[in-house]
Formats: structure tokens, sequence, C-alpha cells
């Protein structure tokens, strides 16, 4: 079969080398492709299959310690891991799109005193000014008007909410759509705790 | 003169007594005491098992079973449901059935697992068994409605049809509108895996109302959930059901309904599905809560708070499938409401995120393990994990048969010591003696290989990735555990020697998967030389 003869020819030493770490960790790697199917009932021969995300699997491996004093950055994913099935992944994402398109996207709501929670779809929102005058309804208080500025000084309550950071925000700063994509759940804050929030 | 003729057992009473031997173990073994046997049994052997659907050719199945009534093949190897597996690496079905199809037209349960099964193979199906009951086709694909259409309308006697997280594609075909009005004899359907068009409502609620034997129905996601309640109404005789999506604007009716639904289904045991939950629905299903003895949330969205409420509702839960959602909290929940559990499978909400965005951490699992004496199998996804916990599991509960731990991370350390988890491991096979099945990753190092060949006496399969210094790793695997099966390696420093060495151990199991790793092709070629029956690629 001429594909074993290219492998021959292609013999690479370092892929035998034995060393800790995940591949492509050494700078010269060559990149191999995954290999394509030659015909219908017969395979190819893939002992050394190709994990396609080689760059970032250097950023993973080599230590620990340089990973830990900061964030790490949005890495690519090594394939096959985490070992999730495809149906299961595709599951998730749509899940997740469906939150913010689709179906209800449901956030819990805290005021601070209230001896319970209140979860309210923030799909049926289309405005702060709407999600705010909910919230007074719902739970029998005054936020008061938002600037830019000073945020809600003034009001006896101030919205704020957690995003996917995991951050506080400010309610109103972002505009609506990237609101509604980041917020994760709303608390309600009494005024003078707010105080620090405005400036 | 040889006394055996004297003194043997006519053939029909052999074949009686076979007849009560199911497994296929002890068929082999009974096919090996003689000559004789041997004949007798082939010819009475009913059910076929291959496990790997390239270690035998059907003409070879079919020479030497001549009255199979039911197949159960397997294509892929495990690591193709994680795309390690390059497209159009094989597992195709349908040379087994065109050979079967002439050889075995009594043949009436086909199983397929993981591999490609395309339209005109359901079509050949329909048209070649006349008494076609059970088909099972799990993580398949290559298939579209039309080739569902054609079974549909052809098979009079179809009981089970499950197409477990297969890929089908959509041809558009209203498929199950294509059950005749005669058909009645669903006992088991699954189409939890279909996409939206797939499913027409109308045909399905015709198709439950005339089937008075379903047991189990799992409906995909594009049910709306205010129509879940008129199919559990119409089979109120469920014992599996899989829900819907299970979402929908809060409205008291809906919910009134859905509740008096499920409160009908006295034989109901296990609820799936459960894609997008609403948690205000959830109650709906507390009347069936007592008695469910399998749970899949797999899918739920929804928050530890809501599921501990409702794991609390299930004191008689066995079989438990969640997300990480969950949290320490609510698997200390699960330990001490649910005693009878015996399967627990925690899956990641986020895998991708670097940051955890639940808080489930090894102290759930460790609960778990002291909290439910019967647990035995376990897959468990968690960002952190120490050594400590890892014996405290082992020793709490000896009696695991199935440990498949897998820290998202890889060549993450143990959190409080930062070594690596051998000595966990360690403790794992050391103490579950009837362990048969594995999964390893965190930091590893070849010594927990050498445990594991010390110990893993009853492993069969074995699952490793990033993990390892060297070849004596695959060595202490290959010569130490006697039971193994099927062995699948990524991303370890395994190579040649280990290989050559064990070469005769590969022929006693089913499959050997090793990817970025360091075995050369060279080594491949040599093993083929060594060992002329085995199928290397």
């Amino acid at each position: 079969m001429e594909r074993r003869v290219n492998y021959e020819n292609d013999l690479n030493l370092m892929a035998t080398e034995l060393r800790l770490g995940l591949p492509g960790c050494g700078d010269d790697e060559p990149q191999r492709k995954t290999n394509p199917s030659i015909r219908n009932n017969k395979r190819t021969a893939p002992e050394i299959s190709e994990v396609s995300s080689s760059e970032s699997s250097s950023s993973i491996t080599m230590s620990g310690s340089d990973d830990q004093d900061s964030p790490p950055p949005a890495k690519e994913q090594v394939v096959g891991w985490p070992p999730i099935r495809s149906y299961r992944k595709n599951c998730l994402q749509s899940s997740k799109r469906n939150e913010v398109e689709g179906m209800g996207m449901y956030v819990k709501v805290s005021v601070d005193g209230a001896p319970y929670l209140r979860k309210i779809d923030l799909k049926v929102y289309r405005s702060y000014p709407q999600l705010l005058k909910a919230l007074e309804n719902m739970f029998k208080l005054t936020i008061g008007a938002y600037s830019k500025r000073e945020g809600y000084n003034g009001s006896d309550y101030a919205p704020t909410y957690e995003d996917k950071d995991g951050d506080w925000m400010l309610v109103g700063d972002v505009p609506w759509e990237m609101f509604i994509s980041s917020c994760k759940r709303l608390r309600i804050m009494k005024g003078s705790e707010a105080r620090g929030l405005g400036c | 003169m040889p006394k055996r003729l004297a003194y043997s057992l006519p053939d029909e009473v052999l074949e009686h007594v076979f007849s009560f031997i199911q497994s296929d173990k002890d068929r082999n073994v009974v096919s090996a005491v003689c000559k004789s046997w041997y004949e007798i049994e082939r010819w009475c052997r009913r059910k076929i098992f291959v496990g790997n659907c390239y270690a035998v050719s059907p003409k070879m199945v079919i020479r030497r079973f001549p009255q199979v009534r039911s197949i159960e093949l397997k294509g892929k190897p495990h690591f193709a449901d994680f795309n390690l597996v390059p497209d159009g690496w094989g597992g195709y079905v349908l040379p087994w059935i065109t050979e079967m199809a002439g050889a075995y037209p009594w043949l009436d349960e086909i199983r397929l697992k993981r591999m490609v099964v395309t339209d005109e193979s359901l079509e050949l199906i329909a048209k070649s068994f006349k008494d076609f009951k059970v088909l099972v086709l799990a993580s398949c694909e290559g298939f579209s409605t039309d080739g569902l259409a054609a079974l549909a309308a052809s098979c009079k006697n179809l009981r089970e049809l499950d197409l477990r997280e297969s890929e089908v594609d959509d041809s558009s075909v209203h498929w199950l509108s294509h059950f005749p009005e005669t058909y009645t004899s669903m006992v088991s359907l699954n189409i939890s895996c279909l996409g939206s068009g797939e499913v027409s409502f109308s045909a399905l609620e015709r198709l439950v109302s005339r089937c008075p034997n379903l047991r189990s129905l799992k409906l995909n996601r594009a049910v709306p959930l205010d129509k879940t309640a008129n199919i559990l109404r119409l089979a109120p005789q469920l014992v599996e059901f899989g829900t819907c999506t299970y979402s929908a604007e809060l409205r008291s009716d809906v919910f009134s309904n859905l509740a008096g639904a499920f409160s009908n289904c006295k034989e109901l045991r296990s609820l799936s599905g459960f894609w997008d939950v609403v948690p205000d629905y959830l109650p709906a299903i507390y009347s069936v809560c007592s008695r469910l003895t399998s749970l899949n949330l797999s899918y739920a969205t929804i928050q530890s708070p809501d599921l501990i409420m409702l794991v609390s509702h299930c004191p008689s839960l066995q079989r438990l499938l969640v997300l990480d959602y969950i949290e320490d909290s609510g698997l200390e929940a699960l330990a001490s409401n649910c005693k009878d559990l015996q399967e627990l499978r925690v899956f990641p909400s986020d895998p991708f995120d670097a940051e955890p965005n639940a808080s489930l951490t090894e102290q759930g699992l460790v609960a778990v393990s002291l909290g439910c004496p019967k647990l035995q199998s376990v897959l468990y996804f968690c960002r952190r994990m120490s050594n400590a916990a890892l014996v405290t599991i082992a020793q709490n509960r000896p009696n695991l048969t199935r440990f498949r731990l897998c820290i998202i991370e890889p060549n993450t350390a143990d959190y409080l010591t930062g070594e690596p988890f051998d000595v966990g491991f360690g403790a794992i096979v050391e103490h579950c003696k009837d362990l048969i099945r594995l999964s390893l990753s965190g930091l590893l190092t070849d010594c927990v290989f050498e445990y594991i060949g010390k110990y893993a006496k009853k492993l069969e399969m074995l699952s490793v990735a990033f993990a390892g210094d060297s070849d004596l790793g695959l060595h202490h695997v290959l010569s130490g555990c006697e039971s193994l099966r099927k062995l699948e390696i990524r991303d370890c420093p395994f190579g040649d020697e280990a290989l050559l060495t064990n070469a005769a151990k590969l022929e006693t199991m089913r499959s050997l998967w090793m990817s970025s790793c360091s075995v050369s092709f060279e080594a491949c070629k040599l093993l083929t030389q060594k060992m002329p029956r085995l199928n290397v690629e």
C-alpha cells in the first residue's frame, strides 16, 4: 500500500523519543495529518494518530507553577479531551445557545433582607427600564434612576448582577443585549451598601 | 474400543441441556469439550456476540453457527466517541447484513454499537427478516429517517427500536407514520437522539395509543412539554420514560395536567431526558419519585438546590446520572438519602472552561462512597482530587467494579501534596478486588502501572491518558493484568519494547488502542510478523 511506503520515508525518530508531557512540546515535531481513509472496508494505519492542537498542548504541560499565577488564557482544546461524547457536547452547546436565544432565561434574584429568592425570565424584557420596573413591582421597592456617572445614587436600592466571570456589576452599564448574555444572577443591594458602586 | 458411543447421551438431550446455557463464555467452554459437543452446540447456538467486528468474517460466523437468531456486533473502538478515530475508519454493517440476509432468515434481533449503518442496510433488514423483533443502534451513524421508514413499514413484529445516541440524518420523511394502523407490537422505543424535524407528534400519539405493551418510551427534545401529559395518559403502564424538552412557560394548567399524568404511572421506575429543565416543573414528577430506581438528569442544567430537592424524594434510587451542578452538597444529600445507589455518573457542565463553574470537588465523591454501601460503578468528572480522597474511597467501597475518574485538566497533581496519583489509584486497585473497569487521569508515573499490574487481576478494561514515564508502564499492565481485554491509551510515552515483549498477550485481548504514543511503524510491522493472527493497523 502506497501509504505505508510514505510512512517509511517520513519515519521520524523524534516520534519514538521517550518523554514526559503532551505531544507538541518539541518545536521541531512535524505536523502529521490524521489519515483519511483509502478504501471502503480497509482502514489506514493510525498507530500514531495526530493530536491536532499541538501548540496548545505545550501551553498546558510544561509546568504547573506558571499557570497558577495568572488565570490561564482561553486555550485551544486537546482533541478528544476531556472524554465527552460528541452527542453530549452538542447538547451542552445547544443548551447554552437556547439559554440566550430560544428558551426562557431564568435567573435568580435576591434582595438584601428578603427571606427567600425569586426567579425571573430575562427574555420577557426588552430594556432596562422594563426590567427595573418589574423588579420594583415584584419586591415592592424603589430603585430609582440610573445615571452613568452616579449609578443609582440616591435610591433606596441598587440592582447588581453577577456576570460570567463571577464579578458583581452594576445593572445598566453595558448594552442590554450584552447584559442578557452575561447575567447569571441578580442581587438588589440596599442603597447604603451600594454607595461605593456609583463612583 | 472407546466407551464413548456406549455412554453418550442422545443429541436431543444434550441440546436440551445446552439450551439452559446462555452465556457466551459458557457456551464456548461447552463447545471445547469434545467434537460431538462442538457439533451439537454450534447447531443450537442462537445468540452471537462479536465484540470487534473485524475479529471474524461474517462468512465464518455463519459457517460455524448456522441457526442464529440474535446477533450483537461492535465496531469502532471506544475512543471513537471522543473524535480520536478518523472518519471512514470502518465498522460498516452492510457486509454482515448482506451475508445474514441469505443465511439467517429467522434472525430477529440485531444489536449494533459504534457501527456505520446505512439506509441500504436498514432496508435490507426490513426486507430479509420476516420475524424481525429487536433493533438496537447504539452510537451508530450513517442512516436517515428513510431507513427507519422502511423498518416501520415492513416489520410487523418489531418490538424494540432503540436508537440511543446515534446520529440520524433527517430526510424529512414522516417515518413514524409508516407504521401501519395494524401495527401494535411496540414494547420499547427510544428516539431521544432525533432532531426536531424528525418526529410527527400526532403519529407518535397514535402509535402509543395502539401499543398496549409499550414499556419503555424515550422521546426526543422536540416534543413540547404540554403534550407529554397526553402521551403519559395513553401509556400509564410505562416503566421507563424519557421526557422531551422539560421547559415551557409556567402555567398552572399545564403543570397540574402533567402532575396528574405522572401520578397515573404506577409502574414508572426510570426517568431520563430533562433537557432545558424549568425547575418549577420538576415537582410534577414527585408522585413517581419514591419508586424511581433510575434517574438521568445529565442534560438538566438545574442548580444544586433543585437537584437536592429532587433526590431527597427518591429513596429507592439505584442509578443517577447528573451534571456537576449537583455540587458536593448535593452529593452529600444523595449519600444520606439514597442508600440503594449502585451507579453514579457526574458529568461536567462546562468542561472547556478553565475555571470551575460549580462547587464540585473530591469531597462529593468521598461522601457518596461513605454513605452508599452498594455503590459499584462510578464515572466522575472533577477538577481537583487528592490521594487521600482516593484512598478513603477505596477503603470505603471495596465493592467497586467500575471506577472512571476524569480530572479535567491533564497532568493535574494531588492538590494537597502536589504528588502524582499513583498511591491513590494504587489503593483503588488494591482494595477493589473485583474491579473490571478503570479509567485513570491526573498526574501519574510508571508506579501506578506497577500497582495495576500487581493488583488488578480482574481488570478487563483500562483507559489511560497523559500518564506514565516510560515503556515500563505499559509492560506492567500487559504482563500483570490477567483478565485484560481492552486497553486504550493516548498521549503516553509507551513504545515498541513493551509492545513487542508482550505480543503474545495481545492475542488474549479484544483490542488495544494507542494514539500519540511512542510506537513506531517498524514495531507494528514486526508485530504483524510475530503474531500473524492479529489485526494490526
